[in-house]
Order: C-alpha cells, then sequence, then structure tokens
C-alpha cells in the first residue's frame, strides 16, 4: 500500500440534468448575447469603415442593413445589446451585495426578460417613426 | 504523487507563485468598463436611430460632429475592452487544452484591437473631413 492512489470523486452533475430555471436561462442567454455582439462588431466596423470610404460604399452598406435578412440581424442585434445591458445591470446589484436571496434573483431574471422584450421593441418604434 | 489533501500541483508547490493575481484588476475593469458601456450604448443607439434612412451627406455630417465623434470612439473604446475580458472569460471556461486556449485568447486579443483599430480610423477619418 505504498501507493496512494487518487480517489475516484464523485462527478458533479451538468447542465442536463437540472430543470431548466429562469436563472439558468438568463444566465446563458447573458454569454450567448454578450458572443453575438462580440461577432456583431465586426458589422458595426464594416459599416463604419464603409461610411468612411464615401458615398458609393455607404450606400452599399446601408441598402445591406436595410434588406429583409439585414433588418433582422440589426433587430437580433438591438435585442441581444438590450438584453445584455438589462442584465448587465442585474450584475451591478448583485456586486453592490443585494438580491442573493432565491425569490429576488428569480424576479431579477424574469424583470431581465420582461424589461429588455419591450424595450427592444420600443426602440424599433421610435426609430421608424423617426424615418 | 498526487496528494488527496491539496488541490494544488506538485509544481506549482515547488514554485510557489500562486495565482497570476491579475483577477480583480480584470473583474474591476469589467465592470468599469460595464458602467461606462450602459451610459454609451443608450447614446450609440440613439445615434444609429438619427441616422436610419439618411442620406450619405447628413449621416457623415452627425458623425463627424465633435460630440458625436468622440463619444462614439469612447464607446468603441469601452465596448472593446469589455469584450476581450468577457470574450477571455467564455474561453477560459470552455478550453481547457494549454496550447489551444493560448491561441484563443491571444486570437481574441487580436480580435478586439483589429475591431477596434478599424472603427477608430474610420470615425477619425470622418471627423476629419472624410
Amino acid at each position: 500500500m505504498a501507493e496512494v492512489k487518487p480517489a475516484a470523486r464523485p462527478l458533479s452533475p451538468h447542465l442536463q440534468i437540472y430543470r431548466w430555471s429562469w436563472t439558468m436561462a438568463m444566465s446563458i442567454a447573458h454569454r450567448v448575447t454578450g458572443t453575438g455582439l462580440y461577432l456583431g462588431t465586426i458589422l458595426i466596423a464594416a459599416w463604419l469603415v464603409a461610411a468612411a470610404s464615401g458615398p458609393a460604399a455607404f450606400e452599399t452598406a446601408q441598402a445591406i442593413a436595410g434588406s429583409f435578412l439585414g433588418r433582422l440581424v440589426l433587430f437580433l442585434y438591438s435585442f441581444s445589446l438590450i438584453h445584455h445591458m438589462v442584465g448587465g445591470l442585474r450584475h451591478f446589484v448583485w456586486d453592490l451585495g443585494h438580491g442573493y436571496d432565491p425569490q429576488t434573483r428569480m424576479n431579477m431574471a424574469k424583470f431581465s426578460i420582461a424589461v429588455s422584450a419591450p424595450l427592444t421593441v420600443l426602440i424599433w418604434i421610435v426609430a421608424l417613426v423617426l424615418r | 504523487m498526487l496528494s488527496n489533501s491539496s488541490m494544488r500541483t506538485p509544481l506549482a508547490r515547488v514554485r510557489g507563485l500562486g495565482s497570476a493575481k491579475s483577477g480583480t484588476g480584470h473583474f474591476w475593469l469589467q465592470r468599469v468598463t460595464a458602467v461606462a458601456n450602459v451610459i454609451l450604448t443608450l447614446i450609440f443607439v440613439g445615434v444609429v436611430i438619427a441616422l436610419v434612412g439618411r442620406p450619405y451627406a447628413s449621416a457623415v455630417a452627425l458623425l463627424s460632429n465633435p460630440c458625436v465623434a468622440i463619444l462614439m470612439l469612447l464607446f468603441i473604446l469601452s465596448a472593446c475592452i469589455h469584450m476581450r475580458l468577457g470574450m477571455q472569460v467564455i474561453i477560459e471556461d470552455y478550453i481547457h487544452a494549454e496550447f489551444p486556449k493560448i491561441l484563443a485568447v491571444m486570437g481574441n486579443t487580436f480580435f478586439a484591437i483589429a475591431v477596434g483599430a478599424a472603427s477608430v480610423y474610420a470615425v477619425l477619418k470622418l471627423s476629419f473631413g472624410g
């Protein structure tokens, strides 16, 4: 018995074993929207560079952004932006030492989707009305 | 030989270095840029709304306004730092093999700087007269 073998530790259960909860969904949504925003910066940079390149390039960029697919991407991007921001506000609450009890956590998770979805639609209404 | 009494590897114990000690700085910069992003994102959304459907000349005029241009530059800077930190956490959470992880973290930095530099260049070119 000179050899001390590492104990066969139990593995912690992973995602598939848990029932989905609002906090889980909003947690992964924060990551997914963050990743979407990250990749989408390529489009923002491309749009800015097009504007800096002159009228022809800018018109092309505007036409792509104004197409159905372009609008869809813009809508998803704006929703990701707002959702990630509202989710971030939740993190500020936690950073300040509040909102750790189960009920508040659940409410804040629901709140983040209940605010971000209508807020995104509102922003689009304002944008389309001002147009 | 691994002992069950310690979570540290023998090499780590010999080196005695502990963590890289950059965690608090990472966390704090993530929060500082997050606070800045709340303000700057709302301004950015406002600018985009104001640009919707505008012809080239008036879009350029708006983007080259000094206040708008400075706020856009701040937004680009803050957003790029924030997204680089965030993506680094995601990479470190999901990629465990040392070499791919280092490559991904490095590529993440390259990406954030490339996107930031392109955007800053475009805004400066527009505001200094196209």
